[in-house]
Protein backbone atom coordinates (compact mmCIF):
# COMPACT_ATOMS: atom_id res chain seq x y z
CA UNK A 1 0.00 0.00 0.00
CA UNK A 2 1.28 3.50 -0.81
CA UNK A 3 1.07 5.87 2.11
CA UNK A 4 1.68 9.86 1.77
CA UNK A 5 2.52 12.01 4.26
CA UNK A 6 4.71 14.98 5.49
CA UNK A 7 7.72 14.19 7.37
CA UNK A 8 9.87 16.82 9.10
CA UNK A 9 8.47 19.24 6.71
CA UNK A 10 9.36 17.34 3.69
CA UNK A 11 6.20 15.19 1.78
CA UNK A 12 7.13 11.31 1.35
CA UNK A 13 5.22 8.61 -0.13
CA UNK A 14 6.00 5.07 0.95
CA UNK A 15 5.03 1.30 0.20
CA UNK A 16 4.55 -0.44 2.88
CA UNK A 17 1.91 -2.99 4.68
CA UNK A 18 -0.44 -0.85 6.24
CA UNK A 19 -0.03 -2.29 9.61
CA UNK A 20 3.81 -1.98 9.51
CA UNK A 21 4.84 0.27 12.91
CA UNK A 22 5.19 3.95 11.61
CA UNK A 23 8.13 3.44 14.10
CA UNK A 24 9.65 0.89 11.24
CA UNK A 25 8.80 2.94 8.42
CA UNK A 26 10.97 6.05 10.05
CA UNK A 27 13.97 4.41 11.23
CA UNK A 28 14.21 1.55 8.34
CA UNK A 29 12.29 3.45 5.36
CA UNK A 30 13.11 6.64 5.34
CA UNK A 31 16.51 5.84 7.62
CA UNK A 32 15.78 8.70 10.29
CA UNK A 33 17.46 6.63 13.91
CA UNK A 34 16.82 9.31 15.92
CA UNK A 35 13.52 7.23 16.90
CA UNK A 36 14.22 4.21 19.10
CA UNK A 37 12.48 1.14 19.64
CA UNK A 38 11.81 0.35 23.21
CA UNK A 39 9.01 -1.77 24.33
CA UNK A 40 7.17 -2.20 21.03
CA UNK A 41 4.24 -1.74 23.36
CA UNK A 42 3.24 1.98 23.74
CA UNK A 43 4.46 2.31 27.60
CA UNK A 44 7.71 3.05 27.58
CA UNK A 45 7.66 6.77 25.19
CA UNK A 46 11.17 5.55 23.63
CA UNK A 47 9.19 5.98 20.27
CA UNK A 48 7.56 8.77 20.69
CA UNK A 49 6.84 11.29 17.89
CA UNK A 50 4.30 14.16 17.32
CA UNK A 51 2.01 13.17 14.73
CA UNK A 52 -0.41 16.57 13.92
CA UNK A 53 1.30 18.34 16.89
CA UNK A 54 -0.03 15.50 18.92
CA UNK A 55 2.56 13.20 20.99
CA UNK A 56 2.11 9.47 19.31
CA UNK A 57 3.99 6.18 20.36
CA UNK A 58 5.17 5.14 16.92
CA UNK A 59 5.27 2.05 18.14
CA UNK A 60 1.93 1.18 18.15
CA UNK A 61 0.51 3.33 15.09
CA UNK A 62 0.01 1.77 12.07
CA UNK A 63 1.53 3.60 9.37
CA UNK A 64 -1.69 3.64 7.42
CA UNK A 65 -3.38 6.20 10.10
CA UNK A 66 -0.29 8.30 8.73
CA UNK A 67 -1.92 9.20 5.18
CA UNK A 68 -2.01 13.06 4.68
CA UNK A 69 -0.47 13.64 8.52
CA UNK A 70 2.15 16.04 9.48
CA UNK A 71 4.93 13.45 11.35
CA UNK A 72 8.21 15.56 12.82
CA UNK A 73 10.60 13.34 14.77
CA UNK A 74 13.48 14.55 16.79
CA UNK A 75 15.76 15.30 13.90
CA UNK A 76 12.91 17.56 12.63
CA UNK A 77 12.56 19.56 16.13
CA UNK A 78 15.07 22.09 15.50
CA UNK A 79 14.86 24.92 12.60
CA UNK A 80 17.98 24.21 10.66
CA UNK A 81 20.71 24.91 12.75
CA UNK A 82 18.98 26.84 15.62
CA UNK A 83 17.99 24.09 18.14
CA UNK A 84 14.36 23.71 19.73
CA UNK A 85 14.17 25.17 23.00
CA UNK A 86 13.87 21.52 24.40
CA UNK A 87 17.02 20.70 22.73
CA UNK A 88 18.71 23.96 24.09
CA UNK A 89 17.46 23.38 27.77
CA UNK A 90 18.51 19.34 27.47
CA UNK A 91 21.92 20.64 26.55
CA UNK A 92 22.12 23.63 29.55
CA UNK A 93 20.77 20.71 32.10
CA UNK A 94 22.77 17.84 30.77
CA UNK A 95 19.92 15.76 30.99
CA UNK A 96 20.62 12.38 29.45
CA UNK A 97 22.85 9.65 30.68
CA UNK A 98 22.51 6.91 28.35
CA UNK A 99 20.64 8.94 26.33
CA UNK A 100 18.76 6.32 24.37
CA UNK A 101 15.01 7.57 26.17
CA UNK A 102 15.48 10.95 25.43
CA UNK A 103 14.29 11.80 21.51
CA UNK A 104 10.93 10.61 22.88
CA UNK A 105 11.12 12.37 25.80
CA UNK A 106 11.95 15.54 24.22
CA UNK A 107 9.44 14.75 21.73
CA UNK A 108 6.96 14.45 23.98
CA UNK A 109 7.97 17.70 26.30
CA UNK A 110 7.89 19.65 22.90
CA UNK A 111 4.25 18.59 22.48
CA UNK A 112 3.66 19.41 26.01
CA UNK A 113 5.07 23.01 25.81
CA UNK A 114 2.64 23.49 22.53
CA UNK A 115 -0.04 22.88 24.96
CA UNK A 116 1.30 24.08 28.23
CA UNK A 117 3.48 27.03 27.29
CA UNK A 118 4.53 27.26 31.40
CA UNK A 119 3.54 23.83 33.04
CA UNK A 120 3.91 22.96 36.54
CA UNK A 121 5.02 20.16 38.45
CA UNK A 122 1.77 18.68 37.60
CA UNK A 123 1.38 18.91 34.41
CA UNK A 124 4.83 17.69 33.89
CA UNK A 125 3.45 14.69 36.04
CA UNK A 126 0.08 14.09 34.04
CA UNK A 127 1.32 14.29 30.28
CA UNK A 128 4.62 13.32 30.01
CA UNK A 129 4.93 9.71 31.32
CA UNK A 130 7.73 8.16 29.45
CA UNK A 131 10.26 5.61 30.62
CA UNK A 132 14.14 6.58 31.70
CA UNK A 133 16.16 3.47 33.11
CA UNK A 134 18.69 5.89 34.08
CA UNK A 135 16.90 7.59 35.94
CA UNK A 136 16.88 11.16 34.68
CA UNK A 137 13.95 12.37 35.59
CA UNK A 138 15.20 14.86 38.04
CA UNK A 139 17.29 16.55 35.72
CA UNK A 140 14.48 16.44 32.81
CA UNK A 141 12.01 17.84 35.09
CA UNK A 142 14.41 21.06 34.97
CA UNK A 143 14.90 20.78 31.53
CA UNK A 144 10.80 21.13 30.95
CA UNK A 145 10.97 24.04 33.05
CA UNK A 146 13.97 25.94 31.70
CA UNK A 147 12.66 25.10 28.28
CA UNK A 148 9.55 26.74 28.82
CA UNK A 149 11.07 30.34 29.87
CA UNK A 150 13.23 30.05 26.84
CA UNK A 151 10.57 29.42 24.38
CA UNK A 152 8.78 32.13 26.04
CA UNK A 153 11.91 34.61 25.78
CA UNK B 1 -35.90 -62.84 2.42
CA UNK B 2 -39.32 -62.35 3.37
CA UNK B 3 -40.97 -59.27 4.72
CA UNK B 4 -43.19 -59.36 7.72
CA UNK B 5 -45.89 -56.83 6.40
CA UNK B 6 -46.93 -56.35 9.63
CA UNK B 7 -43.83 -55.45 11.03
CA UNK B 8 -43.29 -52.93 8.38
CA UNK B 9 -46.77 -51.00 9.26
CA UNK B 10 -45.91 -51.03 12.27
CA UNK B 11 -41.97 -49.65 12.25
CA UNK B 12 -43.58 -46.68 9.60
CA UNK B 13 -46.14 -45.77 12.46
CA UNK B 14 -43.12 -45.01 15.27
CA UNK B 15 -41.09 -43.20 12.72
CA UNK B 16 -44.18 -41.13 11.35
CA UNK B 17 -44.69 -40.63 15.32
CA UNK B 18 -41.33 -39.72 16.51
CA UNK B 19 -41.17 -36.91 13.52
CA UNK B 20 -43.85 -35.36 14.78
CA UNK B 21 -42.72 -35.07 18.50
CA UNK B 22 -39.63 -33.62 17.36
CA UNK B 23 -39.56 -30.04 16.77
CA UNK B 24 -37.80 -28.84 13.82
CA UNK B 25 -35.64 -25.79 14.95
CA UNK B 26 -35.06 -22.68 12.61
CA UNK B 27 -32.36 -20.85 11.82
CA UNK B 28 -33.58 -17.43 13.55
CA UNK B 29 -34.99 -19.84 16.85
CA UNK B 30 -31.33 -20.21 17.86
CA UNK B 31 -31.55 -17.27 19.80
CA UNK B 32 -35.22 -17.16 21.23
CA UNK B 33 -36.53 -14.26 22.59
CA UNK B 34 -36.08 -14.29 26.11
CA UNK B 35 -39.63 -14.80 28.46
CA UNK B 36 -39.79 -12.05 30.43
CA UNK B 37 -37.98 -7.91 30.02
CA UNK B 38 -36.51 -9.14 33.96
CA UNK B 39 -34.50 -11.69 32.09
CA UNK B 40 -33.44 -9.20 29.43
CA UNK B 41 -32.71 -6.48 32.01
CA UNK B 42 -30.10 -9.64 33.66
CA UNK B 43 -28.71 -9.79 30.20
CA UNK B 44 -27.96 -6.51 29.59
CA UNK B 45 -26.65 -5.59 32.74
CA UNK B 46 -24.63 -8.72 32.90
CA UNK B 47 -22.38 -6.78 29.97
CA UNK B 48 -22.56 -3.64 31.30
CA UNK B 49 -20.98 -4.63 34.37
CA UNK B 50 -18.22 -6.38 32.36
CA UNK B 51 -15.03 -5.22 32.90
CA UNK B 52 -14.78 -4.06 28.35
CA UNK B 53 -17.67 -1.94 29.53
CA UNK B 54 -16.49 -0.88 33.84
CA UNK B 55 -13.05 0.07 32.39
CA UNK B 56 -13.69 2.65 30.74
CA UNK B 57 -16.80 3.82 33.11
CA UNK B 58 -14.84 4.62 36.45
CA UNK B 59 -16.39 7.04 38.84
CA UNK B 60 -13.01 8.49 39.44
CA UNK B 61 -10.47 10.23 36.76
CA UNK B 62 -8.45 7.21 36.44
CA UNK B 63 -9.21 4.51 33.46
CA UNK B 64 -8.87 1.26 34.45
CA UNK B 65 -7.21 -1.58 32.46
CA UNK B 66 -6.62 -5.20 31.96
CA UNK B 67 -8.65 -8.47 33.25
CA UNK B 68 -8.19 -7.49 36.77
CA UNK B 69 -9.52 -3.65 36.04
CA UNK B 70 -6.37 -2.29 38.03
CA UNK B 71 -5.85 1.92 37.87
CA UNK B 72 -4.24 1.95 34.23
CA UNK B 73 -0.57 2.02 34.14
CA UNK B 74 2.00 5.29 33.75
CA UNK B 75 -0.48 7.91 35.80
CA UNK B 76 -3.21 8.06 32.94
CA UNK B 77 -5.80 10.48 33.28
CA UNK B 78 -9.30 11.15 31.98
CA UNK B 79 -8.56 14.93 31.46
CA UNK B 80 -11.28 17.58 30.87
CA UNK B 81 -12.87 16.46 27.50
CA UNK B 82 -12.94 12.79 29.15
CA UNK B 83 -10.09 12.24 26.00
CA UNK B 84 -6.79 12.66 28.35
CA UNK B 85 -4.87 15.33 29.54
CA UNK B 86 -3.86 18.04 26.93
CA UNK B 87 -0.80 16.42 25.69
CA UNK B 88 -1.45 13.03 26.97
CA UNK B 89 -4.55 12.43 25.08
CA UNK B 90 -5.95 8.59 24.54
CA UNK B 91 -4.74 8.64 21.07
CA UNK B 92 -1.40 9.00 21.80
CA UNK B 93 -1.61 5.45 22.57
CA UNK B 94 -4.76 4.22 20.93
CA UNK B 95 -5.88 4.71 17.51
CA UNK B 96 -9.06 3.61 15.90
CA UNK B 97 -8.53 -0.25 15.36
CA UNK B 98 -6.83 -2.89 18.12
CA UNK B 99 -3.25 -2.84 16.97
CA UNK B 100 -2.63 -7.15 17.55
CA UNK B 101 1.34 -6.25 17.24
CA UNK B 102 1.72 -4.43 20.42
CA UNK B 103 -1.41 -5.60 22.09
CA UNK B 104 -2.67 -2.17 22.37
CA UNK B 105 -6.57 -1.79 22.02
CA UNK B 106 -8.44 0.53 19.81
CA UNK B 107 -11.65 1.64 18.84
CA UNK B 108 -13.19 4.69 17.25
CA UNK B 109 -13.81 8.02 19.98
CA UNK B 110 -11.65 5.75 22.65
CA UNK B 111 -12.13 7.57 25.90
CA UNK B 112 -13.79 7.54 29.11
CA UNK B 113 -17.53 7.35 29.56
CA UNK B 114 -18.08 10.67 31.16
CA UNK B 115 -17.58 11.09 34.99
CA UNK B 116 -21.59 11.37 35.47
CA UNK B 117 -21.31 8.05 33.94
CA UNK B 118 -19.09 6.34 36.55
CA UNK B 119 -20.28 3.06 37.18
CA UNK B 120 -17.65 1.69 39.60
CA UNK B 121 -18.88 0.97 42.83
CA UNK B 122 -22.59 1.13 42.15
CA UNK B 123 -25.59 -1.68 41.97
CA UNK B 124 -26.58 -2.80 38.80
CA UNK B 125 -30.08 -0.55 39.68
CA UNK B 126 -28.20 2.34 40.55
CA UNK B 127 -26.37 2.18 36.74
CA UNK B 128 -29.52 1.48 34.96
CA UNK B 129 -30.47 4.95 36.87
CA UNK B 130 -28.04 6.38 35.68
CA UNK B 131 -28.21 4.74 32.51
CA UNK B 132 -31.95 6.67 32.09
CA UNK B 133 -31.22 9.60 34.08
CA UNK B 134 -30.82 12.68 31.30
CA UNK B 135 -29.36 14.55 34.45
CA UNK B 136 -26.34 11.96 34.31
CA UNK B 137 -26.37 10.38 30.41
CA UNK B 138 -25.70 13.56 28.64
CA UNK B 139 -29.58 14.31 27.86
CA UNK B 140 -30.02 11.15 26.21
CA UNK B 141 -33.06 9.36 25.38
CA UNK B 142 -34.06 5.88 26.10
CA UNK B 143 -34.05 5.95 22.18
CA UNK B 144 -30.37 7.11 22.51
CA UNK B 145 -29.54 4.84 24.82
CA UNK B 146 -30.63 1.94 22.68
CA UNK B 147 -28.70 3.21 19.85
CA UNK B 148 -25.68 3.76 21.90
CA UNK B 149 -25.89 0.21 23.96
CA UNK B 150 -26.44 -1.10 20.07
CA UNK B 151 -24.82 0.59 17.43
CA UNK B 152 -21.75 3.03 19.35
CA UNK B 153 -18.52 1.49 17.66
CA UNK B 154 -16.56 1.47 20.94
CA UNK B 155 -19.28 -0.26 22.91
CA UNK B 156 -19.28 -3.01 20.04
CA UNK B 157 -15.18 -2.92 20.59
CA UNK B 158 -15.92 -5.20 23.71
CA UNK B 159 -16.56 -8.20 21.43
CA UNK B 160 -13.87 -7.29 19.63
CA UNK B 161 -11.28 -6.66 22.29
CA UNK B 162 -8.15 -7.97 20.63
CA UNK B 163 -5.02 -9.32 22.22
CA UNK B 164 -3.15 -7.91 24.84
CA UNK B 165 0.97 -7.60 24.93
CA UNK B 166 1.32 -11.09 25.71
CA UNK B 167 -0.82 -11.89 22.45
CA UNK B 168 -3.54 -13.49 24.90
CA UNK B 169 -7.24 -12.64 24.04
CA UNK B 170 -9.11 -10.53 26.05
CA UNK B 171 -12.05 -11.59 27.53
CA UNK B 172 -15.17 -10.74 25.94
CA UNK B 173 -18.48 -9.93 27.30
CA UNK B 174 -21.07 -13.35 28.94
CA UNK B 175 -23.16 -12.84 25.80
CA UNK B 176 -22.71 -12.33 22.78
CA UNK B 177 -23.58 -9.12 20.92
CA UNK B 178 -26.22 -10.41 19.03
CA UNK B 179 -28.04 -11.23 22.41
CA UNK B 180 -26.83 -8.19 23.95
CA UNK B 181 -28.68 -6.70 21.05
CA UNK B 182 -31.64 -8.37 21.19
CA UNK B 183 -32.03 -7.76 24.94
CA UNK B 184 -31.54 -4.51 25.10
CA UNK B 185 -34.30 -4.04 22.82
CA UNK B 186 -36.65 -6.21 24.41
CA UNK B 187 -36.12 -4.36 27.42
CA UNK B 188 -36.98 -0.91 26.21
CA UNK B 189 -39.68 -2.32 24.14
CA UNK B 190 -41.06 -3.09 27.48
CA UNK B 191 -41.15 0.09 29.01
CA UNK B 192 -37.35 0.25 30.33
CA UNK B 193 -37.90 -0.33 33.79
CA UNK B 194 -35.91 -1.00 36.62
CA UNK B 195 -36.13 -4.27 39.16
CA UNK B 196 -35.32 -3.60 42.80
CA UNK B 197 -32.43 -6.03 42.99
Amino acid sequence: MKISFTINGKTQTVEADENTPLLWVIRDGLGLKGTKFGCGKAACGACTVQVDGGAVRSCSYAVKFAQGKSITTIEGLSQGKELHPVQQAWVEEIVPQCGYCQPGFMMATAALLDKIPQPSDDDIDENIVNVCRCGTYYRMRKAIHRAAKIKQS
Amino acid sequence: MKINLTHTVWLSLIVLIMSAAVPIIQPSEHLPRLATPHQAFDKMMSVLMHKRCMNCHPSDDRPRQGEDSHVHNFGVQRGKDNHGTLSLRCQTCHQSENNPYSGVPGAPHWGLAPKSMGWQGLSRVAIAKALLDPAKNGDRSLKDIVKHLTEDKLVAWAWNPGVDASGKARETPPVSRQAFIKAVKQWAEAGANIPEK
